[in-house]
């Protein structure tokens, strides 16, 4: 038993090793002098740090990846908290297909959603590149909302809120005065989820980005088809410690073991 | 006139009848029990009262008003569930205040009001707590003041002391009792506890397949049941099957199928049916020695299975007209297999 508990730890050790080795070498490439992205690095420097915000158009995309990352999660919230409350408290017809179509941006791969978003919203209705792109966000993040709220809300026990109405509360205040603040921590959770999708999104947005206006992941692919400096490097140190925040608030409000059930 | 009226309501989940022309009068400040076992309709009869289950036809009808299409919030009916349903992020003040607040009372009486109720059940010094720091006798009685504080026209208990154990139980079912009947409170008890239903209600409806079966006192209930369902609720384990032979006045004369006689002393409003079932509770047969038999009333029997009880032993015993359960003293064991006679006092047989 004790070999075997030996070869397990190894085996773990080596697929933590495998999984950080690349962070690893991005982190240190970040803060070397070289001009170009090599490890081990050569001296330590912060002007790659700063050259991000020398890159007029990181500033300018990370700006817009940000607003379309609060406004499409807020938009979603506002769709996917009464659409987790009525599948989950209601019965009725095509209810197994409206919850199998508010997940199914999850099971179509990002690309084609992309793709047909790009014919269907840009071509067709010809809508602002801006609002499509925000559109298309919306829909890709609505499952992780309406997942996390949904199993907020089925651990909430539905005769707290019949208690609530028998003592004169319409149903109306008691959705704001007794559910929502106690699925207050799952909304929270929500949010931060499909915003770090959001943000980090690159099929569908690669398709519904144009002119003048692009997202940071999208700026970032083109920055290194052109350039080759470890500045790259160090925006994604930037976006990694912006992730690993955002899962501590999670990790500090729900435990992430929320989502692993 | 009654305070309630359910009349000829039916409930129907897609197929799945639930209540079936069910119909109940509640007079005011009397405790009703509804009793039964589980899927019987009784939850469902008091979340129809609640306004939480729509009827498919039939009316509700309370203090001379038309109840049926009222919806919850606008009933003022206080409402206690099996497991609290208290409000996890406030605190046991604000449970109790939240249904004054939807009433926009002023502060300090709504100050004054909950601090009362929570001192009718002694939990005035947990106002500050929050629901996760008290027993689960303390959140039932929190849930009470809560259902009480708004003074409701009527009490609706969804088995409201079942995830108690047995001892808190008997101790709650006495307050509540009480507090129902300070306050002279109209209440609706859902239970499946026999004993616990009977030790507080006034009358108790026996409710089984969506139809209430016998409403009367729980005393009635326990000793003159009416029909086969209640007498078999209430203990009656034993029902044999009776032909009428002759109407006296000290009672009646019935043929078994075996051709012996019994004599029952009480009609049981069933003097004018030919085909009747006696039934018996356990304790109520006497075992007497192999050649005991009398004129009527007694029967012959092997003891079978038995089965200690504390009280006294339990046998299976084989009989002409079938199995039957009879409990013996404590003082003697009979064995397997022996020959006895069983007598079944004329005025202990209910006629169902």
């Amino acid at each position: 038993m004790k070999g075997k508990g030996k070869f397990l730890t190894l085996f773990a050790l080596l697929v933590y090793f495998f999984l950080i080795i690349p962070l690893i070498i991005i982190t240190g490439a970040a803060f070397g002098t070289d001009e170009f992205l090599k490890f081990p690095p050569r001296g330590f420097s912060l002007k790659w740090l700063a050259n991000i915000f020398k890159v007029e158009m990181f500033v300018r995309t990370f700006k817009i990846s940000l607003e379309i990352a609060v406004l499409g999660t807020v938009l979603a919230l506002l769709v996917g908290i009464p659409a987790a409350y009525g599948l989950s408290r209601y019965d009725f017809v095509g209810k197994n297909f409206l919850q199998g179509f508010f997940l199914s941006p999850v099971l179509v791969p990002g690309i084609v959603f992309g793709f047909s978003l790009l014919n269907f919203l840009v071509i067709k209705y010809e809508m602002p590149v801006y609002t499509s792109l925000l559109v298309g966000h919306t829909v890709i993040i609505m499952p992780y909302i309406i997942r996390v709220i949904s199993s907020s809300l089925e651990n909430f026990d539905y005769s707290i809120e019949e208690a609530a109405i028998s003592l004169g509360a319409s149903k109306l205040k008691t959705f704001f005065v007794i559910v929502l603040p106690n699925i207050a921590s799952g909304v929270i959770a929500a949010f931060i989820l499909a915003f770090i999708n959001s943000f980090n999104n690159v099929p569908v947005s690669i398709f519904l980005t144009g002119p003048g206006i692009s997202t940071l992941p999208i700026q970032m692919m083109s920055y290194v088809e052109y350039y080759f400096d470890p500045t790259i490097a160090a925006l994604s140190v930037v976006l990694m410690a912006m992730t690993i925040i955002l899962m501590f608030i999670i990790e500090k409000t729900l435990g992430l073991s929320y989502f692993t059930k | 006139m009654a305070l309630l009226s359910l009349k000829d309501i039916s409930v129907a989940y897609g197929k799945n009848v639930v209540l079936k022309n069910l119909n109940l009068d509640v007079e005011k400040g009397e405790l009703v029990s509804l009793l039964g076992p589980s899927g019987c309709g009784k939850t469902t009869t008091l979340r129809l009262i609640g306004g939480f289950v729509e009827a498919k036809n039939g009316r509700f009808v309370f203090n001379g008003k038309d109840y049926t299409k009222i919806p919850v919030h606008k009933r003022n009916f206080g409402f206690v569930f099996q497991n609290y349903a208290l409000f996890p992020h406030l605190t046991v003040f604000d449970n109790v205040a939240f249904g004054l607040k939807q009433r926009n009372i002023p502060k300090n009486e709504i100050k004054k009001r909950v601090m009362e109720i929570l001192e009718t059940v002694g939990l005035k010094d947990y106002a500050d707590r929050s629901p996760r720091e008290l027993s689960g006798g303390q959140k039932q009685r929190v849930a009470l003041a809560r259902a009480l504080v708004i003074q409701p026209d009527l009490l609706l208990l969804d088995e409201p002391l079942s995830n108690l154990d047995a001892k808190l139980r008997v101790k709650m079912r006495l307050e509540i009792r009480k507090i129902q009947q300070e306050y002279n409170i109209t209440a609706i008890y859902v239970t499946h506890d026999q004993e616990e239903c009977f030790s507080i209600s006034d009358r108790v409806a026996v409710m089984n397949n969506g139809v209430i079966e016998q409403l009367d006192t729980p005393q009635k209930i326990y000793n003159l049941p009416r029909t086969e369902f209640v007498a078999n609720f209430v203990g009656f384990e034993n029902f044999i099957e009776l032909e009428l032979e002759a109407k006296k006045i000290d009672g009646g004369f019935y043929k078994l199928k075996n051709s012996q006689r019994f004599k029952v002393t009480h009609f049981n409003g069933r003097e004018d049916e030919r085909y009747v079932k006696g039934a018996i509770r356990p304790e109520e047969i006497d075992i007497l020695n192999e050649g005991g038999e009398k004129e009527t009333n007694t029967l012959k029997g092997i003891i079978g299975i038995s089965t200690f009880l504390g009280k006294h032993y339990q046998y299976v015993v084989e009989t002409e007209v079938g199995r039957l359960l009879v409990n013996g003293s404590a003082h003697k064991r009979y064995v397997k297999g022996e020959r006895v006679t069983l007598y079944f006092p004329e005025d202990k047989i209910v006629l169902v």
